[in-house]
């Protein structure tokens, strides 16, 4: 029976997935575009060599965004404000990084030390208000991505940004030094010929294995699922509850500080008003899509990456490419649809065979 | 005379359970008819059935000579039927009026117009002498008017027909007198009362007739001129009464518990009880005896460490436990059945094996050497209590919420006694379940103390604490009043201590 609910679990988004590609091929067929044609491209697009990187590159940050969202959602926490905690960890990691000389090893360290830190901390203050204040993590992840942006625009601006003869540039921090900068795999793969892939990505492999590891296997991933599934419950087994939410606001926010360092160490160098934003709230949407599974995020962030990038080669044919975010949001939808459609069928089942053990004796 | 009400061949399944089974029951217009059963007899289905909230599996409803087919309590409604529920369905930011004129109206742009519905309900209130005023807001009202208030809302939408679940659970004796009356005089113009209630007295005092459901069938009608309380109890229990058989006492002196002078304050400044003393010791059951509300619920959860205690000592055997949090003290062998399963005693959509570990997350037997969870421990273990306790389940991956009631709660007690704790609290250990469940979890908790288990017993149900426990106190607002041996004690003994009639 163990193997039965496997499979079926796996049904669900393969399901999903046809839903989506149905519904995307009527959406094309009703705007008058071919849709065989334009997923053909896309595809002839997507799995060449540079757009592979390219996927792969955009999916690392991603990923760890959807893995800090991930931790909140076990224990029943919306950290909605992923956004701002790795944005304040990625521009104080930046720079420090930039004002310290040190070897690579402990160089990189640093870097990532202070990012996951300060995420952290920013993180543990809508903790802090929940468990102090009854103010719920919604609203105050909220505040806090508004209070965090404008915090960081004042810093960056008037603190770390050094303004020389060159009024044109736009506020910046110095740019980190070669000890600084993780390098790119292509070098030790032996790929020639094609962009970076980030080093980084080793990173987000190993924030894969750490996630499940805390969260399925320790006592306090335990303690997180349980208040999740029954605060109550959780409580009297002996769980307490203003530890728990300060510590997965954290364990969140840490995870959060790592979304900025794929593009800081790997080929930005340095954190500008450019610097890339956005993913915190991507990240909620591929957590949805994973299921806050490990795996499940990893391909969901690798399938919306693939998306993206693939969209790209649209206009050169004249298909409108904001097809894409509309396939993107019929894939979530569908994808919660179908696991909701597929849990209310396994435990259906469960009832039934249980019922079916009572009336056998 | 009509039939207000005729139900043939009633039947309704729940998974392992035959809530309802074959219900043959005819109630004549103008009637106060008394459904009485214990708890899991069945009454609330049938009336669940009757009030459209259920379907049932087979048979037929009748309402005045003519059959329905109800899906929602609004067909219900539509054929004049209407529930008071036990607990009061009200908003304490609306008035009277606006509670009872709640949901009648499409929501719509068109302005109330509250006065035409005041004079409505003037008038229902005067016709049957139930005085309310209309403008009073909730949170100001008692108990008794705010069920007065749900009575008319009822009667209000034309119901001929009342269906009252344990109205009298929620009243002082006062209170239950004034009801009394209102019911009588509603009797008198016509209404019909359908009243459930497992308290005889009451019923023998309001009911024209009675009719008694035991294991989901009904037993038997009877008018109650014509029956006596101790008839009635016996129908209702059965032939084999099940109370726990009494056992030796044991002696041990060890202690298991000690709590001294304790004093705890609610959230809102309220005094949740004060100056408890007492001790279990090893190899004794210990039950509290009190009316919901009376400060047990915060007195054992400030034991287990869930509720800040203000001021006094707990010992656990010979140790201090007042500074000790939930986890450390379950590590000092401190077990706990919470009164409700479901939402505070298992992780419901969690498989058995991993709600086994519930409450021993740091307990090192489910430890791997790296300090992180033994999942494979936990699969052993639950097998164990499913086997011990008899826990009807597939296996140790089926999630609680596929389990009936009985099956879910001995896997509760089961993992609570399991790993041999010194001390056990035990919140309802047997409320809403099937007798066999119940006489089971009762044996396994006599075993447990036999084998030199303290429990503390905390229990609605009062033949469950006579029986199972060596001593009983009696909790009134807070406050142990009385210490009775369960040889002298009768549920109207502890009922009369219980409600404050006897000091």
């Amino acid at each position: 029976m163990k193997l039965s609910l496997k499979f079926t679990t796996l049904l669900a988004p393969i399901f999903a997935l046809i839903v989506a590609f149905g519904l995307s091929t009527l959406m094309l067929y009703l705007i008058g575009e071919d849709p065989f044609e334009t997923f053909k491209i896309m595809f002839e697009y997507g799995k060449s060599g540079k757009s592979i990187i390219s996927i792969l590159n955009r999916s690392v940050p991603l990923y760890i965004s959807a893995v800090a969202v991930a931790v909140g959602f076990k224990m029943g926490l919306f950290n909605i404000g992923v956004e701002s905690q790795y944005l304040m960890g990625s521009l104080l990691s930046a720079a420090l990084g930039a004002a310290v000389a040190l070897p690579s090893i402990l160089h990189i360290s640093l870097i990532i030390f202070v990012a996951v830190l300060s995420s952290a901390l920013w993180a543990a203050i809508a903790g802090y208000l929940k468990v102090k204040k009854g103010v719920h993590e919604v609203i105050s992840t909220i505040m806090l991505n508004y209070i965090g942006t404008g915090l960081i625009a004042y810093l960056l601006a008037n603190i770390f940004f050094e303004k020389v003869e060159l009024s044109t540039t736009a506020p910046q921090t110095d740019l980190l030094p070669e000890s600084a900068r993780i390098p790119s795999l292509n070098n030790f793969l032996g790929i020639e010929d094609l962009p970076n892939l980030h080093g980084f990505i080793i990173g987000a492999v190993l924030v894969g294995i750490l996630y499940y590891w805390i969260v399925w296997k320790t006592s306090l991933g335990f303690d997180l699922r349980a208040t999740g599934s029954s605060p109550l419950a959780a409580k009297f087994s002996g769980a307490n509850p203003a530890r728990l939410t300060i510590l997965a606001m954290m364990i969140s926010g840490g995870f959060a500080g790592l979304v900025g360092m794929a593009p800081l160490t790997g080929y930005f160098y340095k954190y500008t008003t450019d610097f890339p934003s956005g993913l915190g709230f991507a990240g909620i949407t591929v957590a949805l899509l994973g299921r806050n599974h490990p795996v499940g995020m990893a391909l969901g962030a690798i399938l919306l990456s693939f998306l993206e990038r693939s969209a790209q080669i649209l206009d050169l044919y004249d298909v409108p490419k904001e097809i894409e975010k509309i396939m993107q949001a019929v894939i979530v939808l569908s994808v919660v649809v179908a696991y909701e459609v597929v849990k209310r069928y396994v435990t259906n089942k469960q009832i039934k065979e249980a019922s079916r053990v009572v009336s056998n004796d | 005379m009509t039939l207000a009400i005729d139900l043939s061949k009633i039947s309704k399944s729940f998974p392992g359970v035959k809530a309802n089974d074959d219900i043959n029951l005819k109630i004549k217009e103008g009637t106060i008819h008394a459904i009485v059963g214990e708890n899991g007899a069945g009454k609330s289905t049938l009336m669940k059935i009757l009030y459209g909230m259920l379907k049932q599996d087979t048979g037929s409803i009748n309402i005045f000579e003519k059959e329905v087919n109800f899906s929602s309590p609004k067909d219900a409604i539509t054929e004049g039927i209407g529930m008071v529920h036990q607990h009061f369905m009200l908003a304490d930011n609306l008035s009277v009026l606006e509670s009872i004129i709640l949901g009648m109206d499409k929501a719509s742009l068109k302005v109330l117009n509250k006065s035409k519905y005041r004079d409505e309900i003037n008038e229902i209130t005067k016709k049957y002498s139930m005085p309310l005023n209309t403008e009073s807001m909730i949170d100001e009202l008692g108990v008794g008017e705010k069920q007065r208030v749900e009575i008319i809302k009822v009667l209000f939408r034309g119901a001929k027909i009342l269906i009252l679940d344990e109205p009298t659970a929620v009243l002082v004796p006062q209170e239950v007198k004034e009801l009394f009356t209102n019911l009588r005089n509603l009797k008198e113009s016509g209404v019909t009362i359908i009243f459930i209630s497992h308290k005889l007295d009451e019923v023998l005092e309001i009911a024209d007739e009675i009719s008694v459901m035991r294991g989901g069938k009904h037993i038997d009608t009877v008018e109650s001129s014509s029956v006596s309380k101790t008839e009635l109890a016996e129908m209702m229990i059965g032939q084999n009464l099940p109370t726990p058989p009494k056992r030796e006492k044991n002696n041990l002196q060890e202690k298991a518990l000690v709590v001294s002078n304790l004093n705890a304050m609610e959230v809102n400044g309220r005094r949740a009880f004060s100056d408890i003393n007492f001790s279990i010791n090893k190899g004794e059951v210990v039950g509290i005896a009190g009316v919901e509300g009376n400060g047990q619920r915060e007195l054992a959860e400030a034991i287990l460490g869930v509720f800040p205690v203000e001021e006094g000592d707990i010992f656990l055997g010979e140790n201090k436990i007042n500074n000790l949090n939930t986890r450390n003290r379950r590590e000092q062998g401190l077990s706990f059945i919470p009164e409700d399963r479901q939402s505070q005693g298992l992780l419901m959509d969690v498989s058995l094996s991993e709600n086994v570990i519930l409450g021993k997350q740091s307990s090192t037997k489910y430890k791997t050497k790296f300090n992180n969870i033994k999942f494979s421990q936990a699969s052993v273990n639950a097998n164990i209590v499913i086997e011990n306790f008899d826990v009807r389940t597939p296996g140790n991956e089926t999630l609680p919420l596929a389990l009936s009631g009985g099956n879910q709660q001995k896997f509760v007690v089961g993992r609570e006694i399991e790993n041999k704790p010194s001390l056990l609290i035990a919140s309802q250990p047997t409320r809403g379940i099937d007798i066999g469940a119940q006489s089971l979890i009762w044996n396994k908790l006599r075993d447990a103390r036999d084998e030199g288990l303290g429990v503390l017993l905390i229990s609605a149900d009062l033949d469950e604490l006579i029986g199972l426990s060596d001593r009983i106190f009696v909790i009134y607002q807070g406050n142990i009043v009385k210490d009775l041996d369960p040889e002298d004690a009768t549920p109207e003994i502890l009922g009369s201590y219980m409600t404050g009639l006897k000091t």
